[in-house]
């Protein structure tokens, strides 16, 4: 276990230490603009991934919680000025209240039923926001980003390191649930919630907790948006497109390891942005809707999944003494 | 060790359809219950009123333990199961999708099952060595009869005071239903555990019994008191075997 666990933490550790050294780098701009993007994938996916993977409860609310992250950061720089770390804490803090106040209120569906709650929410956060003259109303707010931090050369540099760090955050928090008690018990869930109540899991304590995990990750990711864009409005801000590609992200990863959604999302966020710069238009939405459908379809396990399967293959010719059985 | 499971006068239903009509049943330590029934006959959702999973409109459910009274209907499911009330629900529910080994550890969640899991874990494998041979396999892919030693096995992992059993029969083999009571025999025997359970097969259960209830639409109609009394009643008859 030790050596797994110090492999994880080397792995994390060079992660942000890399995104340093390439923001220090003399790389294009544009390639922190994109980068950032697909880290916040990553986050989202991977949030995502603890309610609707871990526990199978499929949330469609990304948008919301993410939303409400990005305006409370709005709210703290109207009202105190605040830096990003506290910006992003406020994010965390309030969609993590409302990921809890979303659990209380839909923990008694199952299925698409809960599905279905989790839309609702991100209509209501729309409108509310939209209604909220302090943080722009429907116009949308302009935003001035704040003087340079040294050593970063631009803003977007330093966004996309704030990025890397929350991605090895959600991740290490995701990889956390998954290997303990926690994450058993939401396996449990995910299979046959009667049983697990039988076992003594307590599931609804469990569900609550992964809302609410789920829902502060997603409004973290949402918190550094303003200063990103310099703008922000709430139609984009609580688009669908966030709650489709966060599903998507840890569904074409797989689901069932804390690997899965950061595979998943650095592929098709890149894809995502490729597209976006080299075939004008919304395209870019389609190549989600498409790769979801042949992941769903082909390998529902995801590519994780078929590397199982294709290492399954690999090994089978040198072990033909196994009984069919 | 004192422990006294009471179900006095409970009713309970499903929104307007009342399963339990003013249901009274005891279980001392180390005995043996049955709870003799057909289908919808409100067994199940007795066994659930016990568990805290259907909550009863009237009537009390208590749990004695080493000098203290709980009353269940106030507390969780996983609450009751801390206490160690455990349930082998009905129709094999496991989780399919999970191994062997993780269904059973599964079963130690409580944290008090938790500390002494590598033990029971090794009990179960001793009590069951089929699960042994299959350890790394679905808990989906097992034969219905495995997947009934897995349940029980489950149940056993959180180390229970009281078991509850719930239809142990249900889609067995004439075979596997003998193997699984004797299973059940041998655990009541060897480690004097006390279990309640519901069963429609009859001639299997009072196999097991030391005293045992009929429940029709919701009543109990009969109390019998030994296991004799259970085999010579008229009503079993009537109901089991139509004459």
């Amino acid at each position: 276990m030790i050596p797994r666990n110090a492999r994880f933490w080397t792995g994390a550790a060079a992660v942000i230490v890399l995104a340093v050294i390439v923001s220090l780098s003399r790389a294009n701009e544009y390639f922190f603009f994109a980068g950032f993007v697909v880290l916040q994938s990553v986050v989202l996916a991977t949030a995502w991934n603890i309610l609707g993977g871990y526990a199978g409860y499929v949330n469609f609310g990304t948008a919301a919680f993410f939303g409400i992250g990005a305006y409370m950061a709005v709210v703290v720089i109207n009202a105190t000025g605040a830096p990003l770390a506290v910006q992003i804490l406020a994010g965390a803090a309030v969609s993590g209240l409302l990921g809890l106040g979303t659990g209380l209120l839909t923990m008694r569906l199952r299925g698409i039923f809960f599905s279905i709650a989790t839309v609702a929410i991100i209509f209501i956060a729309e409108t509310l926001i939209t209604n909220w003259r302090y943080v722009g109303g429907a116009t949308g707010i302009q935003l001035l980003r704040p003087p340079l931090m040294e050593p970063f050369g631009s803003y977007t540099r330093m966004l996309f390191v704030v990025m890397a760090v929350l991605a090895v955050i959600a991740v290490s928090i995701a990889r956390y649930i998954e290997t303990s008690w926690i994450g058993r018990g939401l396996q449990a869930i995910r299979d046959t919630e009667e049983a697990a109540e039988c076992s003594g899991v307590p599931t609804l304590k469990l569900k609550l907790f992964a809302c609410t995990v789920s829902g502060a990750l997603m409004g973290a990711a949402g918190a550094p948006l303003p200063m990103y864009l310099s703008f922000l409005e709430p139609a984009s801000s609580f688009s669908l497109n966030y709650s489709v590609a966060a599903l998507a992200g840890a569904i074409i990863g797989g689901t069932s390891h804390w690997l899965g959604p950061v595979i998943g999302a650095i592929l098709l966020a890149s894809v995502q942005q490729i597209v976006t710069v080299t075939i004008p238009g919304e395209i870019n939405v389609l190549v989600v809707g498409v790769l979801l459908v042949v992941f769903v379809v082909a390998a529902p396990d995801g590519v994780l999944g078929l590397l199982r399967k294709l290492r399954g293959k690999l090994r089978r010719p040198r072990a033909p003494a196994e009984s069919p059985s | 060790m004192a422990l006294r499971l009471t179900i006095d006068g409970v009713e309970a239903g499903y929104g307007a359809v009342r399963a339990l009509h003013g249901v009274s049943i005891g279980i001392g330590h180390g005995e043996t219950v049955v709870l003799l029934g057909a289908n919808g006959n409100g067994k199940s959702t007795l066994m659930k009123c016990v568990m805290g999973m259907v909550r009863p409109t009237r009537g009390s459910v208590t749990l004695e333990l080493d000098g203290q009274t709980h009353d269940l209907t106030q507390l969780s499911t996983e609450q009751i199961v801390n206490l160690g009330v455990s349930m082998v629900p009905e129709g094999r529910r496991l989780f399919p999708k999970l191994t062997v080994e993780e269904n059973l550890l599964l079963g130690a969640y409580r944290p008090a099952a938790r500390a002494a899991l590598a033990r029971n874990l090794a009990f179960c494998y001793a009590t069951f060595p089929r699960l042994t041979e299959r350890r790394r396999q679905l808990a989906g892919s097992l034969s219905g009869g495995e997947q009934q030693m897995l349940t029980l096995a489950r149940a056993l992992m959180t180390e229970p005071k009281i078991l509850l059993i719930d239809e142990p029969s249900v889609g067995l083999s004439p075979l596997l239903v003998t193997h699984t009571i004797d299973k059940i025999r041998e655990l009541k025997e060897r480690y004097r555990l006390t279990v309640l359970m519901a069963e429609q097969n009859f001639n299997q259960a009072i196999r097991i019994a030391d005293r045992g209830y009929v429940i029709v639409h919701g009543r109990i109609e009969y109390e019998g008191s030994s296991r004799e009394d259970l085999g010579n009643n008229e009503l079993i008859h009537k109901l089991y075997l139509g004459i």
